[in-house]
């Protein structure tokens, strides 16, 4: 039997505080007598602790490309040039999806919680639609401004300055389309199968970093071509 | 539903899902281990055709021209493509041999069992993990047989020669491209794998197994996957980097006005040490990425041999930590000849010195604890013993490379292949050796051919030592490396110690044909283990089934109750106590 939102007893324990590392991890529910069947139907899926190694993966390939623009500099000038100013509103749009994604992530987990707001117990899901929404806009944005650019003539090789621009946009871009993938899969399980709470709290937080690692980018882009 | 929704995925029913696209961590390992298995044939092999022209020059080696028809007109290969096998045979064995054996195939069969999971938590990344990396090592050796051939610029892809295209000479066209491509593939596969390995021992554990009691090659594999998890991460957009190069026309690595075969190249303002940086950012750590999962698994083997834990459980498991951290602030030892300022050659050799502590720390520790230990001699220990003899033999010299001075003079000789073949490359191996000999009978349910396996050990040992040992006395001479041929005078006196080392590489590569004999008749015909723990260790993979079953424990998950290895514990019903073991120890060193 699927565990759903409406069901909100069956969702994930969170992090049990009284089990240290001594007692087989945070998360593994594996009972004394080590009878795991009968008493837990299965360990929860660690996604918490994976979502943050993929972040610290995510962040040293990023790091990576920075020290590559910063040795690329220390080479040879780099030219400057002008960011499409499509990019600061697509900041905003990003941000913005960060804080729907957090009103939605706050009303699913009280729903969770079986504290059911009544003011917004019609329709938990209606914010993740929004930042849904505001995700692609971001993407599209991102897509205006590569056209933008080459349509003014400048392109991946035109000079070391566009190609660090095209790389690190493209390569964000690619991971935002995961954080898209990931929000689409919560409101599936949402509606159809069962939505654990750690997979909801890791998709917001990838969501989150997506917005963050963007601000750094765009700071990084701002000082330095 | 609690008796049937228990396991993180079902039993696989159809043959496909069973052995092809499992999702079973050990068909997985089992996988990775097949993989590795024929990347290292394949880098042999291409390792003998160098040997065999190097020791002579004119030698027409049969067949040789249906490889490259370009590449070995009448058998005989020309220098290019004696340097593009050479790149094939460094590659191939650092990323497909020494990165998936130790690391993926043992780690993926056995971490999950020795911390006391079912499986790891993200099993569709893994499977991903090993196909990724399939498709990897497919792309690259697919550059064998498109174009003018794979890349002539070593596994290390050194720029601008690497991102200048096709002007720089056979395979410097397509052959980088493939070659890059299949690095940055292999690079996911190696980050979802470092993802479950990660998740698997923080999350994993079964009730008991605090992380102080996990056995020190599961933590070996924890302390590697970090490795991984963060070297892979920025190899990877460096190779895309030099993808760009090459097919979008970028400049990152091709300075201005480069002038090759006389052609004045595009590129303009690219930074030739920028891929220095990079590459070895990755590239140090990545020799102990092949090395400390070979520590773990000798000191696992050893301790179930030596019937008595190391001296210090703790401080081998923080020298192995200490040798992770420290490997990502010693790249740069690596571009002492590079043209860097000398300031930094000094701060690259400070720490390369230090990182020498916590490595005989280790030695210390194995060495101290084989003192007066009545050793168990089996084809497994005897491995275990000889990964310590390379890992000293070849460390040794690293105390010499470490400093700039010396470097200089030897860093484009014989003395560095020497070094890195035995302190990463036959010393990893003698630990992939050493972990298939002890951990066959779990994973294959038949005990390998221990009197075929000793004579394995001692025809590798001598071998290894007859075709390496040479090469730190060709350094010494001032024998460069890479070179198809030696015609200069200082150097052709040394061209019978050539010939020497190709005849005792072939005499090694032919003894590895005894272990690939053993494995397989073993595999199908070998004795029945007399039990599910025949070699009487300590840790859960001794506890369960042999082979296991799909869930790794049956109906009920272990609790661990003592530290990995309570062996001769005074008072103790037997000469070992089991982890799972509910028995009171008293006396136990690590429990009081």
């Amino acid at each position: 039997m699927a565990t759903t939102v409406h069901e909100p007893p069956k969702i994930e324990p969170e992090r049990l505080p009284n089990q240290g590392s001594g007692n087989g991890g945070w998360r593994n529910l594996v009972p004394g007598d080590g009878d795991l069947r009968r008493i837990q139907p299965y360990s929860p899926p660690p996604a918490s602790t994976g979502i943050w190694v993929i972040m610290a993966s995510i962040t040293m390939s990023f790091a990576a490309f920075t020290s590559a623009l910063v040795v690329r500099q220390g080479t040879a000038p780099l030219q400057p040039i002008t960011l499409p100013p499509v990019l600061y509103l697509n900041t905003l749009v990003i941000i913005g999806s960060s804080f729907t994604l957090e009103i939605a992530r706050r009303r699913i987990a009280t729903f969770m919680e079986g504290l059911r707001d009544k003011d917004h117990s019609a329709s938990p899901t209606r914010w993740l639609y929004v930042t849904l929404f505001l995700g692609l806009l971001f993407v599209a944005g991102q897509t205006l401004a590569w056209i933008q650019l080459r349509s003014q003539g400048f392109g991946l090789a035109s000079n070391v300055s566009y190609s660090f621009f095209y790389v690190l946009t493209v390569a964000h871009a690619l991971h935002v389309f995961g954080g898209l993938g990931g929000l689409v899969r919560v409101t599936r399980k949402l509606h159809n199968t069962a939505l654990r709470r750690s997979t909801l709290d890791a998709t917001a937080r990838y969501w989150h970093f997506m917005g963050a690692l963007w601000v750094y980018l765009l700071l990084l882009l701002w000082t330095k071509l | 539903m609690h008796d049937t929704a228990h396991a993180v995925h079902g039993a696989p029913t159809s043959f496909i899902r069973k052995h092809v696209f499992s999702l079973d961590h050990k068909v997985i390992g089992k996988q990775y281990y097949a993989l590795a298995l024929l990347a290292a044939l394949v880098g042999m092999v291409l390792s003998w055709i160098m040997r065999i022209h190097l020791g002579w020059g004119s030698f027409a080696i049969p067949g040789l021209h249906l490889l490259s028809k370009n590449g070995a007109p009448g058998d005989v290969m020309t220098p290019e493509y004696y340097l593009q096998l050479m790149t094939m045979h460094g590659t191939i064995m650092v990323f497909f041999v020494l990165t998936t054996a130790p690391f993926a195939a043992f780690g993926n069969f056995f971490l999950p069992i020795q911390v006391g999971a079912e499986d790891m938590p993200f099993p569709h990344f893994n499977m991903m993990s090993f196909w990724v990396t399939f498709v990897g090592f497919l792309v690259l050796v697919a550059s064998f047989f498109v174009g003018d051939g794979p890349t002539l610029g070593g596994w290390t892809q050194y720029a601008p020669l690497s991102a200048i295209g096709a002007v720089g000479g056979p395979g410097e066209g397509l052959g980088v491209v493939l070659w890059a491509t299949s690095i940055a593939i292999f690079c996911v596969g190696q980050l979802l794998g470092s993802l479950n390995f990660i998740t698997t021992t923080l999350d994993m554990r079964t009730r008991g197994m605090s992380l102080m009691r996990l056995p020190l090659s599961a933590w070996a594999w924890f302390i590697t996957s970090v490795m991984g998890l963060t070297a892979f991460a920025v190899l990877m957009p460096a190779c895309i980097l030099l993808i760009l190069d090459h097919v979008a026309g970028t400049s990152f690595f091709v300075p201005s006005n480069s002038v090759i075969n006389d052609q004045v190249l595009p590129h303009t303002g690219g930074s030739t040490l920028l891929w220095q940086h990079l590459f070895w950012f990755f590239g140090h750590p990545e020799v102990y990425i092949a090395i400390v999962p070979g520590m773990g698994i000798v000191s696992h083997v050893l301790i179930t041999n030596m019937r008595k834990p190391m001296l210090s459980h703790r401080v081998l498991i923080y020298s192995m930590g200490a040798l992770a951290v420290l490997s990502y602030m010693v790249y740069g030892h690596h571009m002492f000849v590079s043209g860097m300022n000398p300031v930094s050659s000094l701060a690259f050799s400070f720490p390369t010195l230090i990182i020498t502590i916590p490595s005989t720390i280790v030695v210390l520790i194995w060495l101290g604890s084989l003192y007066g230990a009545r050793l168990r001699i089996n084809a497994a220990s005897l491995f275990a013993l000889g990964f310590i003899s390379m890992f000293i033999s070849g460390g040794v010299s690293g105390f010499f490379l470490a400093q700039p001075s010396i470097d200089i003079m030897l860093h484009a000789t014989y003395f560095v292949v020497g070094h890195f073949h035995l302190v990463m490359g036959v010393a990893a191996m003698f630990g992939i050796f050493a972990g298939t000999y002890f951990w066959f009978p779990k994973m294959a349910g038949r005990m390998m051919n221990e009197t075929l396996g000793k004579v394995h050990f001692w025809l590798s040992f001598v071998g290894a030592y007859c075709i390496f040992m040479p090469f730190h006395y060709l350094g010494i001479a001032g024998n460069v490396r890479r070179y198809q041929a030696f015609t200069d005078d200082y150097l052709i006196h040394l061209i019978p110690v050539h010939k020497f080392i190709t005849i005792a590489a072939l005499f090694t590569g032919f003894a590895q044909l005894i272990f690939l004999y053993n494995l397989i008749h073993s595999r199908f015909w070998g004795a029945i283990p007399p039990n599910d723990n025949p070699w009487e260790g300590t840790s859960l993979e001794w506890s369960t089934a042999t082979p296991p079953p799909h869930n790794n424990f049956g109906d009920k998950m272990p609790v661990v109750y003592h530290d990995p290895y309570q062996y001769s514990v005074e008072g103790a019903s037997t000469d070992y106590v089991m982890q799972t073991s509910p028995e009171d120890l008293k006396n136990a060193p690590d429990e009081k």
